[in-house]
This record gives structure tokens, C-alpha cells and sequence, in this order.
């Protein structure tokens, strides 16, 4: 490796971004300018670098050059006009010694990060413009990979991210230091973001799922960063590892056509054991701090499942157990209809398809709810009901994997079902 | 002699890597490795999975657990071991066994994400 090539460089300036964009937020207190502060010193990077090499520490010496950079076009634009009193304080700063406060000062490291990240999760925008935006700001994509990922044309993606940052800037953001209660909620507002970003990706079907991957990656990228921030955070470290344990499976989802193949019928071989033992290893240190939370809970699953060498050796007692405790913090029909799968392990279909009628009408759109339910008839021999159930989570089916993994279960029954039937 | 070499890097910088790069970068330490290796000269050699996955133990009566990597400036790197645990606490348990026997300063304990054991050096 040439640590001078773009490629390289191009690396490190995404691995400072959001330390250094975090930082000139804050002396700006004004996003745009911190960005284009940013962007000037990239620029400057990209011109230097290749010939001196990297410097020992790319962040701060983006910070300085950025700030410079913003500063000196200030003084130009005062040999202009006038100057307002209280810009004169930033142009007085003394470069050196501005250098030497940002490499011995770590303190506003964290809070300049967080605060970056947490601008970007205001509840005023709607998920789709949070995650944009992170994925824009904190990440560093540009408009056109992000386009790519979300599946929508470069112009629409401009203009959501453009609407979700004139909303920030009518908001105001929070520039003194948050206090306890703030930072946790702050942290909890971060966190829901980077699994949001991480469920975009997760979510696709087999034909956009190499297109959406990068969304994965992303949020796993950004949930190690938000974890040396906060390393003693127990569901910073359950999330990190639901990420990487579901985000290990990523090579086994797909058939070659692009289906749907379920988690017992993966190829177990192809999961990534290096990000199992690392998600592992955070649930361990998790636990160890006996303050549970969604997020590991979540992960306690996923890992339940990591562990088993072959499907028969997923312990689904102990998982229905967890899904029971989830449902406790954070109650939804989805969770039970998860929880129903572990049930009709343990106890049987009957049991599970009790445990599941209540929730129709709360999920009367939902296609997993009649791929379920369907499932459960059929092993019950219940098999008029089951179509029933399949035909309706084919209509509500959002990807055609989807809809093609229903459809083999309705041609399953047709056979089993039908044996007269003549095919027309 | 024996000499240990321990890699240092920005985590930030290396965890941004893309998969070309990761790739790019353990080939060409491939090469050198294999030339250690036909020399009979190479021991084991280890990747170490993210800071984030590491807890440290206090070598105090009663030692004491912290989450994420060792974080001090006042003691020095003077030994490492490679052992084959259960799990998080497993491995806890040996570094307290370690530290009893030897108190003062601090383990951290870090899974391993890639292990070669190497040849047989003596």
C-alpha cells in the first residue's frame, strides 16, 4: 500500500470526517460552513498529501486548515465591509497555539461527535431525511452513493437531504455541552439512527442487496465509533453486536436468483465467524453490567442463533425466554409475531397461533404477519386457511423475493392438498 | 533472539478500510510472512479484533474490570499470551489467576480475530 495514493487518501479524510466536521461545528455553529470549511481542507489535503505524506494526525490538521481557511475569507470579506464585534474573536485565534489546544484537548472530542451525529436525528425530520443526512454528514457519502443505496434518483435524494438541513437550521442546535440526562438521550436518539441506517440495508431483497450493503457496513462503522465514545454503555455495545451478528449472515441470505433463503436453511458456512466472535465478545461485556435493554436482547437472539452449528441446535427455549423479556421493554405485535416463531418451536404450532390471533387487526398490512400465520396452518394441516393466509402476504409482499418465498409454500400445499388437481 | 513486533495503527483509519483495501493490505503482508515462514523463522501471528471488543483488568485486591482497551500512559507493554477461552469471563478468569500471581498494572483482555500459530521456533 502507498499511503499517498487517492484511494488512501480518500480513507483517511472519511475516517477524520467526523471528528473534524464535529469540531468546526463547533466554532462555526453553523453546519454549512463547518462542511465547506471541511471540504476546502480535503481539497488542501488532496494537493499535499500525495507529495508529504499524511500527516501524523489527519483530524486535527483538517480541523486547522479548515478553520484557516474559513478564517482567512472572513479577513478578506472585512477589507470589504465592516465586521460585526463578535466575529472578530474567531480571526484573533493564533494558529500554533490553536494547534496545540485541539491535540492536547480531548475533553470536546465526544461531544463534538455526538453532537454531529444527534443533529442529525432531530425529531422533526421524518427517518428517511435523518438517515440521509447522517449518511451524507457523518459518513461523508456522497449525494450520488447515497441516491444509489436508498434506490431513489440523485435529484430526489438532493432535495431530502437539502429540506432535512434547512429544518435543522430553523431548529437550532444545542451547542453548550449536554448534560447527563441530555447526553443519554442524545446517545439513545444516535443509536435508533444507526440501526435505522444499518435496517435500510438489511432490509433489501436479493437484487439491491449488493447496491445496499454499504448501508450495513456504514452503520457498523458508525456504532464502533459511537462505542470507544461511550465504552461503558451496555446497549451501544448490544446494538454494535446485533449489527455484526446479523451483518455475519450477509453471504447466506440470498439464492443465486436473488431469493430469500430463511436462517434454517443457510448455508452456515458462509456466515463471517470473525463478526460473530467479535458481536459475541461485545454481548459478553453487555451482560457483565446486568442492565438489560432492547438492543441486547436483540443481539442475545441473534447470537443464540450465531451459536448454533446446524438449525436443530438453536436453543429456542431460551430465545422465546428473550423474546418474552423484549416484549416487556418494549412491547409491538411484531415482536410477539417473533416470538410466536420460538413458541411454535417449543410448544408447538397450536400454542403459536394462539399467541398470534390477537394481533390481526393491529397487523391486518402486514406480510409477515399472513406468511406466518400461514406457515403455522399448514403445519396444523389447516390447509384451505393457510392459502388464505398466503394469498393475502403475497398481495401485501414488498420485494418479489418475498412474494416468490410465499409462492413455494402455496405450491407446497397445492401438492399436498390437491392431488387431483389437474394444472391448466 | 526472538523479537515481537506489535502493529500500531489509527483504528478510526484502519476500520474505514474497504474490503479492496483490507484485502490489498493482509497480501502484501502475505508476502513477507511466507518469506519468514520458508526461513523457519516466523511464530505465531495475530489479528486482533476492534478495541471495542476488548475489557481491561486492574490488577487490584480485588481486581477490577473496565470496559474497552488499556488506556494508560504510566506503565509499559511487557508480555502478552494467547489463550484458548470459552468466552468474555473465561478469559477474565485466567487474567485473574495471571494477576494473582503477579499484581500491579493491568491485562487487557481482546479477542482474536486472526490467528496463525506459525512454525515451530525454539
Amino acid at each position: 500500500m502507498s499511503e499517498t495514493d487517492a484511494a488512501w487518501i480518500e480513507t483517511a479524510l472519511t475516517s477524520a470526517r467526523p471528528q473534524a466536521v464535529g469540531a468546526l461545528l463547533r466554532y462555526f455553529r453553523d453546519l454549512d460552513t463547518a462542511e465547506e470549511a471541511f471540504q476546502n481542507a480535503c481539497l488542501r489535503a488532496l494537493k499535499t498529501w500525495p507529495q508529504n505524506g499524511p500527516p501524523r494526525d489527519p483530524a486535527a490538521w483538517l480541523i486547522m486548515v479548515g478553520r484557516n481557511v474559513a478564517i482567512d475569507e472572513v479577513r478578506r470579506a472585512r477589507k470589504q465591509e465592516p465586521l460585526p464585534e463578535d466575529d472578530q474573536a474567531i480571526s484573533d485565534l493564533d494558529d500554533a497555539e490553536g494547534k496545540l489546544a485541539e491535540r492536547l484537548d480531548g475533553s470536546h472530542y465526544r461531544d463534538d461527535i455526538l453532537r454531529l451525529m444527534f443533529i442529525c436525528c432531530h425529531p422533526d425530520l421524518p427517518a428517511t431525511q435523518q438517515i440521509a443526512l447522517a449518511l451524507r454528514i457523518v459518513s461523508g457519502l456522497t449525494v450520488k452513493q447515497i441516491a444509489r443505496a436508498f434506490l431513489v434518483s440523485e435529484a430526489a435524494m438532493e432535495q431530502r437531504i437539502t429540506r432535512a438541513k434547512a429544518k435543522i437550521a430553523d431548529a437550532g442546535v444545542p451547542f453548550e455541552a449536554p448534560g447527563a440526562v441530555e447526553r443519554a438521550e442524545r446517545l439513545a436518539g444516535v443509536a435508533a439512527m444507526i440501526y435505522l441506517i444499518f435496517n435500510e440495508g438489511y432490509s433489501a431483497s436479493g437484487d439491491t442487496a449488493e447496491i445496499r450493503k454499504p448501508l450495513c457496513e456504514e452503520a457498523i462503522r458508525l456504532a464502533r465509533l459511537l462505542l470507544r465514545l461511550f465504552p461503558g454503555e451496555p446497549e451501544i455495545m448490544g446494538l454494535t453486536a446485533l449489527l455484526l451478528l446479523q451483518h455475519a449472515r450477509s453471504a447466506a441470505r440470498f439464492a443465486g436468483d436473488g431469493s430469500l433463503i430463511l436462517l434454517e436453511d443457510q448455508d452456515r458456512s458462509l456466515w463471517s465467524g470473525t463478526m460473530i466472535a467479535e458481536g459475541l465478545a461485545l454481548i459478553d461485556k453487555a451482560m457483565r453490567h446486568r442492565k438489560s435493554g432492547p438492543y441486547q436482547i436483540q443481539a442475545a437472539i441473534a447470537a443464540l442463533h450465531a451459536r448454533a452449528a446446524t438449525p436443530e441446535e438453536t436453543d429456542w427455549t431460551q430465545i422465546d425466554l428473550l423474546y418474552g423479556a423484549l416484549e416487556l421493554v418494549q412491547p409491538s405485535p411484531v415482536v410477539t409475531l417473533n416470538r410466536a416463531v420460538a413458541v411454535s418451536k417449543v410448544r408447538g404450532a397450536e400454542a403459536a397461533l394462539a399467541l398470534i390471533e390477537p394481533l390481526a387487526p393491529k397487523l391486518a398490512n402486514y406480510f409477515h404477519f399472513y406468511g406466518v400465520r400461514g406457515a403455522f396452518l399448514m403445519q396444523l394441516g389447516r390447509n384451505d386457511e393457510a392459502r388464505i393466509a398466503f394469498d393475502r402476504a403475497i398481495a401485501l409482499a414488498n420485494t418479489s423475493a418475498e412474494a416468490a418465498h410465499i409462492r413455494m409454500h402455496l405450491d407446497r400445499l397445492i401438492r399436498d392438498s390437491q392431488p387431483k388437481a389437474k394444472a391448466k | 533472539m526472538l523479537y515481537a513486533i506489535l502493529c500500531y495503527h489509527d483504528e478510526d483509519f484502519v476500520g474505514s478500510w474497504s474490503k479492496e483495501q483490507d484485502e490489498t493490505v493482509m497480501k502484501k503482508l502475505a508476502v513477507v510472512q511466507d518469506k519468514l515462514t520458508k526461513q523457519g523463522r516466523l511464530g505465531p501471528v495475530a489479528r486482533l479484533l476492534p478495541t471495542t471488543a476488548a475489557a481491561t483488568l486492574r490488577k487490584e485486591d480485588p481486581p477490577l474490570v473496565l470496559d474497552g482497551p488499556y488506556a494508560e500512559t504510566k506503565e509499559q507493554l511487557l508480555g502478552f499470551y494467547i489463550v484458548d477461552c470459552q468466552n468474555l469471563d473465561d478469559a477474565l478468569d485466567v487474567a485473574r489467576d495471571l494477576g494473582a500471581a503477579n499484581p500491579g498494572g493491568a491485562y487487557e483482555v481482546r479477542p482474536v480475530g486472526v490467528f496463525r500459530p506459525g512454525g515451530t521456533l525454539t
